[in-house]
């Protein structure tokens, strides 16, 4: 019952949102979540582990509405500006596909979860607003936030914290311990390498 | 029993004689946020690899076998039994803090709990939206004011910090589930079992954090901290600013 009410808002909160700019920043949240999960949970192939299907509902699903430009020059930092165009393309390219993978392999882990926006609050002095949901399931609920920020296309995620972890500001220091000791190009042969491994297999 | 004290007195009594020694870390570049709450790296880095090795010869290993051989079930009913003991503790906690309608609802969870649900064995109180709020004395002495100190790594027991090394000893003296044995075999079984257990529940997640990470331990200690100040303040930690501030066009090329 409750999910008929769920998935109906859902479905509501889908065709408001077809006009991007004017949607509410909960709104936009809470349609990219539940389409997932549900997704997620209804797929036989997801539900059996298979993250190469999993890493597909991302891309297809939740990456459109992340600002990948942000959120790489916010993870490059400084660096950023001393960097080429082609640089700055392969930096943005390979973080992505780290991204997925990170998100998708946060996904493998929702068997009978639920996702409930909790609160919305913007963050002082910019256009900025952090959307606070919680996964609900068994024990203790998990708390699932994304910073947005509202560019002339609507609203784009540009961090998500989970836990408690802010996953851009993770990387952040993760690159800037590549940067210092061998600059962009060894910070995208990292990347490059750790994209090569094979996603979710068995260790 | 005695023993467990007795590790965790010596885990502690190294960290102080460490911090006792701790210096600034020489060098010309201006410390990274990272680098100031972690003046020990060197130290904690050894640690890590140590306990690296131990868990990928020992523990890793059997917390696969006790998912491959334990049935779900069975699993998620022990996870709840240790998870009603931690609720006991995490509701002591809520008290210590101040937090009183939290303290009342967690109590009303453990009693659910044992009284409902076998024991502790089951989960009703979950169902009634009596959730979790788990708590810790050194999220306690965060309360209380008592700041992080330097990231530690403890032997065998990975990620802390001075704070929360000293909170883990008194929650282990306090509220471990091996205090209900009898006898000290029992402790150790007890203690045992909750280790693996735990291990396994986190098996998908090291997993993860392997493949996603440039390098290991600074993931796991940027996640360590920044979940520590989460927690100390109940989900609400204050805002940072995004670090956004280069959007400038990139080099011409020559």
């Amino acid at each position: 019952m409750l999910k008929k009410i769920f998935t109906s808002v859902a479905a509501l909160a889908f065709v408001a949102a077809a006009s991007a700019a004017d949607v509410a920043p909960d709104a936009f949240v809470r349609q990219i979540s539940t389409d997932v999960i549900d997704t997620a949970k209804a797929d036989k192939a997801i539900q059996g582990g298979d993250v190469g299907k999993i890493i597909e509902l991302v891309d297809a699903k939740v990456m459109p509405n992340v600002n990948f430009e942000a959120v790489t020059r916010s993870a490059v930092g400084p660096k950023w500006r001393e960097a080429t165009p082609e640089q700055r393309s392969k930096l943005q390219s390979e973080f992505k596909t780290l991204l997925v993978r990170v998100y998708a392999g946060a996904l493998t882990q929702i068997k009978d979860q639920t996702v409930e926006i909790t609160k919305t609050q913007p963050v002082p002095g910019g256009s900025q607003v952090v959307v606070q949901s919680e996964v609900r399931g068994k024990g203790e609920p998990i708390k699932l936030d994304y910073r947005l920020d509202k560019g002339d296309a609507g609203w784009k995620i540009i961090d998500v914290n989970v836990g408690g972890i802010w996953l851009v500001t993770s990387y952040r220091s993760q690159f800037a311990q590549e940067l210092s000791t061998g600059g962009i190009d060894a910070l995208i042969a990292k990347l490059v390498e750790r994209n090569s491994k094979p996603a979710g297999g068995k260790s | 029993m005695k023993r467990r004290l007795a590790v965790s007195c010596g885990a502690l009594a190294l960290a102080l004689l460490v911090g006792g020694c701790a210096s600034v870390p020489a060098g010309g570049a201006a410390p990274t946020a990272a680098q100031k709450s972690d003046p020990w790296e060197a130290w904690n880095r050894k640690v890590f690899a140590f306990n690296d090795a131990v868990d990928n010869a020992v523990v890793k290993p059997v917390a696969e076998g006790y998912n491959k051989v334990v049935p779900q079930l069975v699993r998620t009913g022990i996870g709840n039994v240790f998870g009603n003991i931690g609720d006991v503790w995490s509701t002591a906690n809520q008290f210590l803090q101040g937090k009183v309608q939290y303290g009342f609802e967690m109590t009303m969870r453990v009693l659910v709990n044992t009284l409902f649900g076998l024991g502790g064995l089951l989960d009703p109180a979950t169902e009634m939206r009596l959730t979790r709020k788990s708590e810790d004395f050194g999220q306690t002495l965060g309360r209380w004011g008592m700041p992080p100190g330097p990231y530690l790594v403890l032997p065998f027991l990975g990620p802390s910090d001075l704070r929360d090394g000293v909170g883990l000893a008194v929650d282990l003296h306090v509220a471990s589930p091996s205090r209900l044995a009898d006898t000290t075999a029992g402790a150790y079984e007890i203690s045992a079992l909750q280790l693996v257990h735990t291990r396994a529940d986190l098996l998908a997640t090291t997993q993860l954090v392997g493949e996603v990470a440039l390098d290991r331990y600074s993931f796991i200690r940027d996640a360590y901290l920044q979940r520590r100040l989460d927690q100390v303040y109940d989900g609400a930690p204050p805002l940072e600013n995004f670090d956004d501030s280069d959007d400038t066009p990139p080099p011409k090329k020559q």
